[in-house]
């Protein structure tokens, strides 16, 4: 059981007696040595089986935790880990559930009780992530006055503030070294923000506002650059020019991360000469994105950085196939690529035939509204990288058609696949050669690739792929399933096998009430489980609620669906009891 | 007693659900021979919410039934955001009269008559009226309403569409608006963006 971190648990001892009590048998060992082993421990899911195992560990445990993980912020409240945990330094939260990403619901997940508590109880936070959280101005005015100690903002794909809370982190967090915003939801954020930063300011090592859709004042930022001398991580957003990049990169050449602004501008001779040395100075530079219409014509300016490239994030730049497949062979040492499929399969060849030691590919669609089987990717491109890369273990592949056939012979080809996502982008498309249901290529993929621990389906599938999951996925942890599977056995087989499933996305399946409540046994092992367009009921959903208390279950009706319809639950385990901040069109059972 | 059988219990018979394998939201209904009048075509349940997620491409050409499914492909907004500015250009067209917005990419079309038609295809109420040479309107049959399409342009000023060559067109449009022939003097005198209008009936 993979006991979730901040449960108050059973413990273990026999008696509430204190732990010098007769009946508890002394520590073997003593504190020093205990404190000195949990030093060695980072892991959370180390930290919390370490706290099962008696109460004096448990108490060790809790003392010395300076990390906090919550990977969802409604399975326990501020109130209880502000108890159990009084020292903590760092903290990452994540709300939302993912599938509702892709449907804008305005649905909670507000960080703002977090941070009052965080307010009271660690006043020496240093540290602050956040993933799908609703964050607003007033809480980041609240975060940059309370903690002085403060040094590192991350929101990953967070809405609701704007210019004035980043002014306010800007102007009070004097010891910050990263701020880094990344996928920014924010529609109308201004740009002064940045020239909020003291004039004396300088101790930023990670700046990243490539999302925010404004202009800032170049001037401030070029000064802060050029103060901040220990930057090794600046992503600029498309505001910036190539000569204004080029400035930057004169002032930080030390910078290992660069996402570039927009890479489009008519230059001069002796400024293609200028920006084309700055990036063969930047010799420690490892990570580049941004290149926002970027063409063939301005590719080559790179090409003096990219020998010692592991991550070409391309996926702001909708490359056509040619101007592509001319980069690859200037970067040999590439781990991590992400593409637009307009490269299409010769693209892909060109990567195949040039990075060996490519671990990581996403190929995101440039249209993904467009159903025509001839644009972007196909199964041959994916082939053709499993063919020269063969430490090929991090896939997200949106395509429009894909054989059986050749997804056995890409598992073959790279057995070490931890993450499989595979999207075939018209619902219920077979395997286009065959007209088969696409089941063996993902019974290939569980049977092949033992370590796999994330895989999204799609195509034509049956029951059958569930099976095959169920029996042979043992280390599967996350699962996405859309438009597949042909009854609730589907969802029984993996509710019954895949012990280390933590989260089960489903969308648009015919699964009902018998198999949601089926795993009823199971949802207490896992963090949620999210279940859109299927076949379930409120009643049925009612039964569950009322069989396990400690699972939390949300449905969301849509606005014409018939009475009983559980058009979108939201089933996950807690301590925290029912939320409050539920919106009105939430239904807590 | 187990789950199941409470299951059971709670349901006389079997009140499953209908299970379909089409997908929710279904393609797009084929133009019929009768024409809405607009209120009609306003209750279709024409894909999703109104916002962002709209999408339709017209063509001249019949166009393949594009069944646009609600948060799928599963691509992020934020990533979603993105994709649209690639290859294409998406306005949002709002239609004086009307509660929701729909979205364009000028980029499929070459000329205006085509945009009038994607106007046609789009709101299946309106209808083309080719009235002199050089002036197309748009008109709802069913009560003879007549539209005129206006765009903002980049300056934000407020334009009739048709005025100035294709391609500038399309460079400089950030949107577009269908509207009643009657506001079109209000229009003209406000170059700030226009609040949805009321429902004045001309």
């Amino acid at each position: 059981m993979d006991p979730d971190p901040n449960k108050p648990e059973e413990l273990p001892s026999n008696s509430a007696n204190n732990s010098h009590g007769s009946t508890h048998p002394p520590s073997p060992f003593p504190d020093e040595v205990i404190e000195k082993v949990l030093s060695y421990i980072n892991s959370h899911k180390d930290r919390s089986s370490f706290s099962l195992v008696r109460k004096d560990w448990y108490n060790a445990e809790r003392w010395s935790r300076s990390r906090l993980f919550i990977g969802n912020c409604y399975s326990v409240t501020p109130e209880i880990v502000a108890r159990r945990f009084p020292r903590i330094k760092s903290v990452t939260l994540k709300g939302k559930p993912r599938f509702s990403d892709f449907n804008m619901l305005d649905w909670g997940a507000n960080v703002h009780s977090w941070l009052v508590m965080f307010a009271k109880v660690y006043p020496f936070l240093e540290e602050l992530r956040l993933k799908r959280m609703t964050v607003s101005d007033e809480s980041l005015e609240l975060l940059a006055k309370s903690f002085p100690s403060f040094k590192a903002l991350s929101l990953s794909s967070c809405d609701g503030f704007s210019d004035s809370g980043l002014k306010a982190v800007a102007s009070h967090c004097r010891n910050l070294t990263e701020l880094d915003i990344q996928d920014s939801i924010s529609e109308d954020i201004s740009g002064t923000w940045l020239s909020s930063f003291p004039e004396n300011f300088a101790t930023l090592e990670v700046l990243n506002f490539a999302s925010l859709n404004s202009e800032i004042s170049f001037d401030a930022l070029e000064r802060l650059v050029s103060r901040c001398k220990s930057l090794r991580v600046l992503k600029v957003n498309e505001s910036i020019t190539l000569d204004q990049l080029q400035r930057l990169l004169v002032l930080a050449p030390q910078l290992v991360e660069l996402g570039t602004g927009s890479f489009l501008q008519e230059l001069t001779p002796r400024q293609y000469e200028d920006i084309e040395s700055a990036f063969s100075n930047c010799t420690s530079l490892r990570v580049l994105s941004g290149l926002w219409e970027a063409t063939s014509l301005y590719l080559p300016l790179l090409y003096g950085a990219c020998f010692g490239l592991t991550f070409l994030n391309l996926s702001d730049v909708a490359l056509q196939s040619g101007e592509f497949a001319k980069l690859p062979v200037h970067c040999p040492n590439l781990r991590r690529l992400w593409v637009i499929d307009t490269v299409e399969d010769k693209g892909l060849e060109a990567i195949g035939s040039s990075c060996p030691l490519l671990e990581e590919l996403r190929v995101f669609p440039a249209n993904p509204y467009e159903l025509d089987p001839r644009l972007g990717v196909t199964e041959r491109g994916f082939l053709a990288v499993s063919q020269g890369c063969r430490k090929l273990r991090y896939v997200l592949y949106f395509c429009r058609r894909m054989t059986n056939a050749a997804v056995i012979t890409i598992v073959q080809n790279c057995p070490n696949f931890t993450h499989f996502r595979l999207c075939i982008m018209n619902p219920h498309q077979p395997d286009h050669l065959t007209n088969e249901p696409m089941d063996e290529a993902f019974g290939a993929v569980v049977k092949t690739c033992h370590k796999l621990q994330r895989l999204s389906v799609s195509g034509l599938l049956t029951d059958l792929t569930f099976e095959y999951i169920g029996k042979y996925a043992k280390n599967l942890e996350t699962l996405s399933v859309a438009f597949a599977g042909s009854s609730d056995w589907g969802m029984q087989c993996v509710l019954d096998g895949s012990p280390k499933l933590r989260k089960l996305e489903i969308r648009d399946c015919p699964f009902g009430n018998t198999a949601l409540l089926f795993g009823h046994g199971k949802y207490e092992m896992m963090r949620s489980l999210w279940m859109s367009a299927c076949n379930v009921t409120i009643k049925g959903c009612t039964i569950l609620a009322k069989e396990m208390p400690r699972l939390n279950v949300e449905v969301i009706k849509d606005e014409d669906s018939d009475d009983n319809q559980a058009d979108k639950v939201y089933v996950y385990r807690t301590v925290a009891g029912p939320r409050q901040d539920a919106p009105p069109f939430v239904l807590t059972l | 007693m187990s789950l199941n059988n409470q299951l059971e219990s709670e349901y006389s018979g079997s009140l499953k659900t209908e299970l379909t394998l089409g997908l929710p939201g279904g393609a797009q209904a084929p133009k019929s021979a009768v024409k809405r009048g607009f209120s009609d075509t306003v209750d279709l349940n024409l894909y999703t919410n109104s916002e962002d997620e709209v999408n339709v491409a017209t063509h001249t050409q019949p166009p393949p039934a594009k069944g646009q499914v609600v948060g799928w492909p599963p691509v992020r907004s934020y990533m979603k955001k993105k994709m649209m500015t690639v290859n294409c250009k998406y306005v949002k067209v709002a239609v004086d009269g009307a509660p929701y917005l729909r979205k364009l990419d000028l980029q499929i079309y070459t000329s205006y008559k085509e945009l009038l038609v994607a106007f046609q295809n789009m709101f299946t109420c309106l209808t083309i009226c080719n009235v002199i040479a050089n002036e197309s309107k748009i008109v709802d049959i069913s009560n003879g309403t007549e539209y005129l399409p206006a765009y903002e342009d980049k300056d934000g000023d407020w334009m009739l569409v048709g005025d100035v060559p294709w391609n500038m067109f399309v460079e400089s449009c950030k949107r577009l608006r269908l509207i009643k022939s009657c506001e079109k003097l209000k229009l003209m005198k406000s170059s700030a963006s226009l609040e949805t209008s009321s429902s004045t009936s001309c």
